[in-house]
């Protein structure tokens, strides 16, 4: 084959002849934002056109959720990208003044649902700062796995549905399946599969049940077998290389000025992760790394979630060691549940359960932000309480939706096919996004 | 370094230990030092400080804060440049002021700052966007009027992100908005099914948004006004 | 029974006499067979009930034994328009319109409480149930469902599409709302059957 013919092959996908994707050169203003993108007149001298428009979504398989982005596109290239949002806007923060702090926690299942059991732990950190109560060793523990095995299935979620927007339907069944071992464990724990309200203010809602320690130990050691399988066919697949590296750059300052978080940030090579900043649950107790990438590219993200997931089984192994015995909730009954057995036999326990439940416990005057590291980002709860049982505000701050704010910036100048590449390398939640 | 390796630290920021905190005090924590740079510099600007359950809050005059948070970004002391989040309060006593909520964080310094403004509920509610200092701030403030009828001086496109853009209803997180809503079931259904989604993106509407600023005048009250062009 | 006088709307038509020989069964359920087993469902998934739906779907319980096979994401080549996830108003127009560009013959199933009965988004922006603004065939109650749950609607679909016959004339009819039949309640009506301080927690139809 003469070295005409393999251009010409390699081009018609997008990539030059080195194999790079090829790319539009962008003009930017002073401020580094992106101008209106010009297609230099070597590439194409003879073709004139004004831009096409269209319209991806809301319903599209590889958009995520409910997201509409608009494009306007010379020829292949996206000169501008207008997402719109709020298909999926549910009221989340107006029911919130509406619910006792306990009765939000089956909320946070919904908003970000791929990391259900981790918004409810983080749900429940916020509230117990604003009441200031201080949880036990042991619910610590097992809220360090809650937190991990969601971060694991959020990532699990987000391999399956990247590999299938670029193309490779495989690894979605293998991620899949490994969810269902996960499934299997939560629903041992707290009888849900996906939405587990396992959390309450002062504890969780169930402790673990006998041999569940088993189950969790045996998920741990054949996990990193998928991992090995999956990196395998991916990391180093000339395709998927050719697919995802040099897309959607973002480099440090730009990523921290528009807020970026969680892997989004660390791909850009900033190393900011909440568990190890601003930690949480002991976090700096456990022995594990945070993995930052260099380039801040699509390529970049993916070897930064892939490696989380091999961190947060690190994590689970240690913590999995560790759980001490004792109760798993707080001994107050003004704020948590007393155990069954007592709310029946002791009048004391039983009025306490009924004004827990009927009332809900209350707070003091006052507000609290807390943040932890969700898979997607820097999760936010803001609650303010003005000493009644319900919040007066509950506020998410939700990480998909400030780095979804990005993806004008991240296409510009890209080809379409790379808008999906981008789009599904931020992982996004619609859930989290509209609230 | 080899391609497919990526760097990996143990630690994030600089070389303290950090730890969870514990035991927090309601009141009297210790306060972000900020919160005195921020006396010092602004003096009276700086109207009042609290430490609640840890967290520094810093309530300033309304007119002052781009310039607070200008400040707060800028000096290098300071380097606050991560916004986390900015949003509204409302309180349920008709009396007390709507507040606006600014979550900044240092990663050099490892801090976390409240900063807030109060804005008396008779006069049209208006604050100073942080558009220009934290390009983070573009749809936390587009969801923030959204959500509160709070318009962001200078921001540049200041519209509806989760409502529709004709959504008549009001600004949902108000309290005096109710929960289900002001209009019946099937007035709000017979609304959204009248919103038009596909008269939102010809191109005659994107670049007349772009040269808003350039439109005769009658041209943007007519706009204004609602009449649509485009398909 | 309920009627006072007879009801002069138009009714289901099924005349017994018509002719309903061996071939015409025959062939009904070669139909209703083919049908029932390769229904190909386009998802529309919003919220947690996808990450189910696509849990279904996968290795461990497979909806591809039972013919839907291929998820088709443009309506105009699917069968089923499953609705997985809560709708808010602002998706109810699209949701209308992708009902609309669905071919007959067309089924739908409102998967999860929030699709039937806007779960528990009783707040200003969910659609109470999307069968006030398309018609439902099969409703699967559970938030999310299981996947054994949601194959069970499937099938219970399967039966339903195995149940009609090239006879019945009106089922493959897009009716709209007949304001001069005896069942059109107008929504003005339905407003005031709602409670008086405000929308209430009963779904009401608006038959638009």
């Amino acid at each position: 084959m003469s070295k005409r013919t393999v251009e010409v092959e390699l081009s018609t996908t997008g990539l030059d002849a080195h194999g790079r994707p090829q790319r539009v050169p962008i003009l930017t203003d002073d401020g580094g934002g992106g101008l209106a993108l010009q297609a230099p007149a070597a590439l194409e001298p003879e073709l004139e056109g004004e831009h096409m428009l269209i319209n991806i979504g809301p319903q599209h398989p590889a958009t995520h959720g409910v997201l509409r982005l608009v494009l306007e596109l010379d020829g292949e290239t996206v000169v501008r990208c207008i997402p719109h949002i709020g298909y999926l806007h549910c009221g989340f923060e107006k029911i919130g003044e509406y619910r006792q702090y306990n009765q939000i926690i089956p909320w946070t299942d919904r908003e970000d649902y791929l990391n259900s059991i981790g918004n409810n732990v983080a749900f429940a950190l916020g509230a117990e700062r604003l009441f200031g109560i201080e949880i036990t060793e042991r619910c610590k523990v097992l809220r360090v796995i809650a937190s991990e095995l969601s971060r694991i299935m959020s990532h699990l979620v987000w391999l399956g549905t990247f590999c299938i927007d670029i193309g490779a339907f495989t690894p979605f069944l293998w991620a899949f399946q490994r969810r269902e071992e996960i499934y299997r464990l939560l629903e041992k724990w707290v009888g849900a599969r996906l939405t587990t309200s396992a959390t309450r203010v002062g504890g969780m809602a169930a402790d673990i049940p006998s041999g569940w320690m088993d189950g969790l130990r045996q998920f741990v050691r054949t996990f990193p077998q998928t991992l090995e399988e999956i990196d395998r066919v991916l990391t180093k697949n000339a395709i998927w290389v050719g697919r995802t590296v040099g897309l959607g750059v973002m480099t440090p300052d730009e990523a921290i000025n528009w807020g970026l978080s969680g892997p989004m940030l660390r791909a850009s090579g900033v190393d900011y992760d909440v568990r190890k900043d601003f930690p949480y649950l002991d976090y700096e107790t456990y022995d594990f790394e945070v993995p930052v990438g260099t380039n801040g590219d699509v390529y970049d993200r993916y070897l930064v979630r892939f490696e989380e997931l091999r961190q947060s089984t690190r994590i689970l192994a240690q913590a999995a060691d560790r759980l001490p015995d004792g109760p798993v909730n707080i001994d107050d009954p003004r704020i948590i549940l007393p155990p069954k057995s007592k709310a029946t036999s002791e009048m004391e326990s039983m009025i306490h359960h009924f004004k827990v439940v009927m009332e809900g416990p209350r707070p003091p005057i006052g507000e609290s932000y807390f943040a932890v590291e969700s898979p997607k980002g820097e999760k936010g709860y803001y609650m303010v309480s003005d000493g009644t049982a319900k919040p007066v505000r509950w506020r998410i701050r939700p990480p998909s939706f400030v780095n979804l704010a990005a993806i004008p910036k991240m296409v510009e100048g890209h080809l379409l096919s790379d808008v999906i590449a981008i789009n599904a390398s931020i992982d996004i939640v619609m859930g989290e996004i509209d609230r | 370094m080899n391609r497919f390796e990526i760097l990996r630290t143990g630690r994030a920021g600089s070389n303290e230990q950090v730890a969870t905190p514990g035991a927090v005090s309601h009141r009297d924590a210790p306060p972000n030092p900020s919160a005195a740079a921020l006396s010092d510099k602004f003096g009276s600007a700086i109207q009042r400080r609290e430490v609640i359950w840890g967290e520094t809050i810093v309530y300033v005059d309304p007119a002052k804060v781009h310039d607070i948070i200008r400040w707060l970004h800028d000096d290098p002391s300071q380097q606050y440049d991560f916004l986390s989040d900015v949003t509204a309060v409302e309180y349920r006593d008709a009396e007390v002021p709507i507040e606006v909520v600014w979550h900044l964080r240092s990663l050099p310094y490892r801090r976390f700052l409240r900063v807030k403004v109060q804005l008396p509920k008779g006069q049209p509610l208006e604050v100073a966007s942080v558009y220009d200092i934290y390009r983070a701030a573009d749809w936390l403030e587009r969801e923030c009027y959204d959500m509160f009828g709070i318009r962001f001086r200078g921001h540049p496109d200041l519209r509806r992100i989760l409502m529709w853009e004709q959504y008549k209803e009001g600004f949902p997180l108000r309290k005096d908005f109710p929960l289900r809503g002001r209009f019946s079931r099937s007035e709000q259904l017979r609304q959204s099914l009248a919103q038009n989604p596909e008269a939102r993106y010809s191109m005659e509407e994107l670049s007349i948004a772009d040269a808003y600023a350039e439109l005769p005048e009658d041209m943007r009250k007519r706009l204004s006004l609602g009449e649509r062009t485009g398909e | 029974m309920g009627l006072s006088a007879p009801a002069e709307h138009s009714t289901v038509e099924y005349a017994p006499e018509s002719q309903e020989g061996w071939v015409a069964t025959r062939l009904d359920f070669l139909v209703n067979w083919a049908r029932a087993n390769s229904l190909w469902p386009m998802p529309f998934g919003t919220a947690c009930c996808a990450i189910e739906f696509m849990a279904t779907a996968a290795s461990d319980f497979d909806l591809a034994r039972f013919g839907m096979e291929r998820m088709s994401f443009s309506p105009r080549q699917a069968d089923v328009l499953i609705c997985a996830g809560r709708v808010p108003f602002k998706l109810a127009p699209i949701l209308r319109r992708i009902w609309q560009q669905m071919p007959q013959p067309k089924w739908c199933i409102s998967m999860g409480a929030c699709a039937s009965s806007g779960g528990m988004f009783d707040n200003y922006a969910v659609v109470q149930g999307i069968d006030t603004i398309i018609p439902v065939d099969v409703y699967v109650p559970g938030c999310p469902p299981r996947p054994e749950a949601l194959i069970y609607g499937i099938r219970m679909l399967q039966e339903k599409v195995k149940n009609e016959r090239a006879a019945d004339k009106g089922t493959r009819d897009e009716m709209e709302p007949d304001p001069t039949s005896q069942l059109y309640i107008p929504p003005s009506v339905i407003d005031e059957l709602g409670e008086p301080f405000g929308n209430s927690v009963n779904q009401t139809r608006s038959g638009l």
